[in-house]
């Protein structure tokens, strides 16, 4: 969540940064995390970077992939917050000596901020029912041991018992957990 | 008075470009992007001198506020020059050329320069202190205690100490304006702007701002002002300019603008707020 809020806030400063690239660069990022499934970005940061060399635990991939994926969708609630702020707000910093980068920090964003507060609380919640699929790594995690263990030992039905029971007890607290936040989510909303 | 000259503007031209791309349905019926180019200042001279009051009066459109805004380079100018205090702001010249200089530059030649805006610009997430405080902290690096009381101090001059902790949503517009008033002025500004402070105002809250600025006035501090407020125009003024279509068409002492007035447009004016004045040159 933490990398999505402050990678959110990068994109949305870049898609209304004077610069042409950033703001490009910024467009294509958004429109590519958005444009395709969460579960794809998924197994492509779990199983096709450890192909080109970079190797990532289940944990920080689960985390990096969702951390990725939110930030596009966060990015645009910071923009429309910051365009939300009338521009006489940074036309009364800039007339008062702030520069324009002081104007955005000190009197837009904190102002920003407080418009995207609703919006990111719904994107959090979001989120941790997402955190299910990142189980979809560890899952096949899990069958990629037991197949190596099996392959060794030959005790089909231990290992695969082993595996099930692990799953489960991946899954079950997961769930678990999910469930009880929606339902205080839901005492809030 | 004195002869020193606070802000000094030459020969200032302003054009501002407005494009306009049609949509996709009307550029399929062959219809070019249209740049239309609106020449809204056309050489203005003027000179503002230390403890001096100018009113810029003018019809609406007639440029006031871009002249207000050039000389703190809220807009850009496309030539001629304005100096502050012998400086120009936003700017540096370059074998006769005006090139853009660093924003933290400018930034600090804009505290010379106090603006206050027709739709006050308080900081909405701040109380009436923090929005004076704010500046002092951030750009003129007071500590916590000493931007508190200067910022009280500067409350104080425009009446609204029993209103500080207010959130602007919790002041009238006459209460905003005087606390927008009070953040400039906390600045210690070699020149106060005013465009048009009493314009977004209910009538019977126009007359506790017009008090405040007389009392500041008084006191010496330089003031540029755009007012449709003809009387208060005529009590605080020391030179009326009169702008029309970008250009000053007449500027004098009220006396002589209001009571002979030798421009047609300046007559219309006066005419059209209901002051009864003499056509130019019956006299
Ligand atoms: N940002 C802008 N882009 C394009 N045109 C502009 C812009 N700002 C002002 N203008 C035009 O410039 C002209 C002068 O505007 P300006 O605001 O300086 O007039 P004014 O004398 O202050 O009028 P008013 O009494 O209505 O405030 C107007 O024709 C206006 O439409
Ligand atoms: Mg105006």
């Amino acid at each position: 969540m933490a990398l999505a809020l402050v990678l959110g806030l990068l994109v949305a400063l870049a898609r209304i940064s004077k610069s042409r690239i950033l703001r490009s660069i910024a467009l294509v990022y958004v429109e590519v995390m958005r444009g395709t499934p969460l579960l794809v970005q998924l197994v492509y940061i779990f199983f096709v970077l450890p192909a080109i060399g970079v190797n990532i635990d289940p944990v920080p991939a689960g985390i990096l992939g969702l951390g990725l994926n939110y930030a596009a969708y966060l990015s645009e609630v910071f923009r429309s917050a910051i365009l939300s702020v009338e521009a006489g707000q940074t036309e009364a910093a800039l007339s008062l000596g702030y520069t324009p980068g002081k104007a955005l920090w000190r009197i837009v964003l904190p102002q920003s901020f407080i418009v995207s507060l609703g919006p990111i609380g719904n994107y959090f919640i979001a989120m941790v029912k997402d955190t299910a699929l990142t189980s979809v790594i560890a899952v096949t995690e899990i069958l990629k041991t037991a197949n190596v263990i099996n392959a060794q030992t030959f005790e089909t039905t231990q290992v695969y018992t082993a595996a099930a029971l692990l799953y489960l007890l991946i899954s079950l607290p997961l769930s678990r957990i999910v469930s009880a936040l929606e339902k205080r989510a839901r005492v809030h909303v | 008075m004195s002869d020193e000259v606070i802000v000094s503007v030459r020969d200032v031209h302003k054009t501002f470009t407005v494009t306009k791309t049609p949509g996709l349905a009307q550029r399929m019926r062959g219809k070019r992007r249209e740049v239309n180019r609106i020449e809204v200042l056309k050489g203005v001279d003027l000179d503002v001198h230390k403890g001096e009051t100018v009113v810029i009066l003018g019809s609406s459109g007639s440029g006031k506020s871009t002249l207000l805004r050039c000389m703190n380079k809220l807009e850009t100018i496309d030539s001629g020059r304005i100096l502050v205090n012998g400086h120009l702001v936003g700017y540096e010249e370059r074998g006769g050329k005006l090139v853009d200089e660093k924003a933290t530059v400018t930034a600090r030649k804009r505290t010379d320069l106090g603006m206050v805006f027709q739709q006050f610009n308080l900081f909405l997430n701040k109380t009436a202190l923090g929005n004076v405080m704010a500046p002092l902290q951030d750009v003129k690096k007071l500590s916590r205690a000493a931007a508190e009381a200067h910022a009280l101090e500067s409350l104080g001059k425009v009446g609204l100490l029993d209103r500080k902790d207010n959130y602007p949503s919790k002041l009238s517009g006459g209460q905003k304006q005087r606390v927008a008033i009070a953040r400039a002025l906390a600045m210690d500004p070699s020149v106060m702007l005013f465009d048009e402070p009493t314009s977004a105002l209910d009538p019977e809250l126009v007359e506790e701002v017009l008090a405040v600025i007389k009392a500041i006035a008084a006191q010496g501090t330089t003031m540029v002002i755009v007012t449709h407020e003809m009387q208060f125009a005529r009590d605080i003024a020391d030179v009326i300019v009169v702008m029309d279509q970008g250009i000053i068409v007449e500027a004098g002492t009220p006396d002589e603008v209001f009571f002979r007035p030798k421009h047609p447009k300046t007559y219309a004016l006066l005419r059209r707020s209901g002051l009864a004045v003499e056509p130019p040159g019956s006299v």
